[in-house]
């Protein structure tokens, strides 16, 4: 890509005409990774609307601006692009997602068909699965007692669920995992993180592609329903294995940094851990919390079509635009104590699921096996300690670790 | 500004008032309407904000889009006639005095 020079007049002259504060910051930097709540704090106060240097883009970390921009699809369009790469300037790394990367009314049809796919009644069929899996889950890291709770766990749980529910064959699923990080890491600024991934994608790529397509997927399985649904004449067959796609790069990775967080805050909060003892009812709202407190998918950009006032500050047409969805879910002017894992709060309206037609479609199965895993660990675990260092892992769009050593008691 | 009820399962009924232009369930979980979970917050996808409308309002409330009508399948509570998804109803003045009935869950 060819970035433009972060002292290039004509793009200081951007932030200047908007009237937006010019940030230096990286939000795709080990610095960040590391801690990026002190980042937050400083791209949220310097105003509604900022500009990024480093990557010439505009930024937004206010509550209010980046749940009205996921709200107006039409004004700030995803079909360029939701990465910092914009379509209409650069070819995509990969074929485009034809849900993700698609505006209505094209999005409106591949959305119905993986929404129904995803559907709360299809969550009915796989939930006595998932539940005996995540309790047994739970009885055999009990009975090690101290692991590592990323990959053992936060990895271990989804892999064992959600492969066999889309319906993919047993060899080759050691792709799955690169295969998400490169997609996430795809997402952010040429560095490092990123070309690294895509110069080592060709395998992965190849391992996704087939498993994509309608002979390699097991009947009754998400994969197959999704082929149906070109059967029944709502997509085409050429559209059906890119859906599937979109599962694939989007269903498993997302969830493992889901339950990774969830477990995070229970090893830190042994008090949040208890009031989840007292009342297991609580599992389902301490994930979609821990989804808030941590979001697992921290950063997602639109593209703008036209001319637009966001905040009172102008942006031009075709400009990148920043959204920090972690920032929005901590900030104080929605949050009462943002910083504080309360596994009784409100959570409804945070958007560590995005907001609006591109809210995540997968987010009822991330829901339901966030909830039957906590309420496991509920039921069954009196107490769980941190053993040793605690390593994150730097993806430019997911938020997670890498390791984390625990030792986990019995109730 | 709209008023609205809600019953929650037990018989007790609970008032409040809604901000011109919000939804059913946004006016719900401002005012901390238990029996409403809104897990999507809005974005008709999750069916936790289940309401069951009371029959004189019934026919007053706009039509239901197929998104409504599919997500109702899968509430975790019986489907009924009166089923709707709080999230889609957008209160105005001629809502006022709308009664919503609470379904025993949502999950």
């Amino acid at each position: 890509m060819s970035a433009t020079s972060p002292t290039d007049p004509a793009t200081s002259a951007k932030a200047v005409s908007a009237g937006v504060p010019s940030l230096d910051v990286d939000p795709f930097s080990a610095e960040f990774f590391e801690d990026p709540h002190r980042i937050h704090e400083v791209l949220r106060e310097a105003g509604p609307v900022v500009w990024l240097n480093k990557w010439v883009v505009f930024g937004i970390a206010r509550y209010t601006e980046v749940h009205a921009v996921l709200n107006d699809p039409i004004t700030f369009c995803s079909s360029r692009g939701v990465g910092l790469s914009d379509f209409a300037k650069e070819k995509p790394w990969r074929p485009q997602s034809i849900i993700l990367e698609a505006d209505p009314p094209a999005h409106t049809r591949t959305r119905a068909v993986l929404a129904q796919v995803l559907s709360p009644t299809a969550m009915k069929g796989v939930r006595e699965h998932f539940t005996a899996t995540a309790a047994a889950k739970v009885d055999e890291l009990l009975a090690r007692g101290s692991f590592d709770a990323v990959a053992d766990l936060a990895e271990a749980y989804p892999l064992s669920v959600f492969p066999d529910a889309m319906g993919l064959k047993q060899e080759g699923r050691e792709n799955l995992l690169p295969y998400a990080s490169l997609v996430f890491n795809a997402f952010g600024p040429p560095n490092q993180l990123r070309q690294e991934a895509i110069e080592r994608s060709a395998p992965h790529q190849a391992y996704v592609a087939a498993q994509c397509q309608r002979e390699n997927l097991a009947p009754g399985g998400f994969g197959a329903c999704v082929h149906a649904r070109a059967d029944a004449g709502d997509i085409t067959a050429e559209e059906a294995p890119l859906l599937v796609r979109s599962l694939l790069s989007a269903g498993l990775d997302t969830t493992v940094n889901g339950i990774g967080a969830a477990v995070y805050c229970l090893a830190r909060f042994p008090d949040q851990l208890a009031r989840l003892r007292s009342d297991p009812t609580l599992a389902r709202n301490a994930f979609e919390e821990a989804i808030r407190f941590e979001s697992p998918v921290q950063t997602f950009f639109r593209t703008t079509t036209r001319e637009v006032e966001l905040a009172g500050h102008h942006i031009g047409e075709g400009e990148k635009v920043l959204m920090f969805l972690g920032a929005a879910n901590r900030d104080p002017r929605r949050w009462e104590n943002p910083d504080r894992y309360d596994v009784t709060r409100r959570t409804s309206g945070h958007v560590g699921f995005g907001s609006g037609i591109h809210m995540c479609v997968g987010q009822l199965l991330a829901r339901l096996e966030g909830e039957v895993m906590l309420a496991a660990i509920a039921r069954k675990v009196g107490k769980i300690e941190i053993t040793g260092p605690v390593k994150r892992r730097y993806n430019n769009t997911l938020r997670g670790l890498e390791s984390l050593p625990i030792t986990m008691s019995p109730a | 500004m709209p008023s609205i009820t809600f019953i929650h399962p037990d018989g007790r009924q609970q008032q409040i008032e809604a901000g011109d232009g919000e939804s059913a369930m946004q006016a719900a979980t401002r005012n901390d309407v238990s029996g409403i979970l809104a897990e999507c917050g809005g974005n008709a996808m999750c069916a936790t904000c289940h309401v069951y409308v009371a029959e004189e309002w019934l026919a007053r409330l706009p039509a239901m889009s197929d998104d409504e009508d599919a997500l109702l399948d899968g509430a975790a509570a019986e489907r009924r006639p009166s089923s709707r998804l709080s999230c889609q109803i957008k209160l105005a003045v001629d809502l006022d005095g709308l009664v919503l009935n609470l379904p025993d869950r949502q999950l």
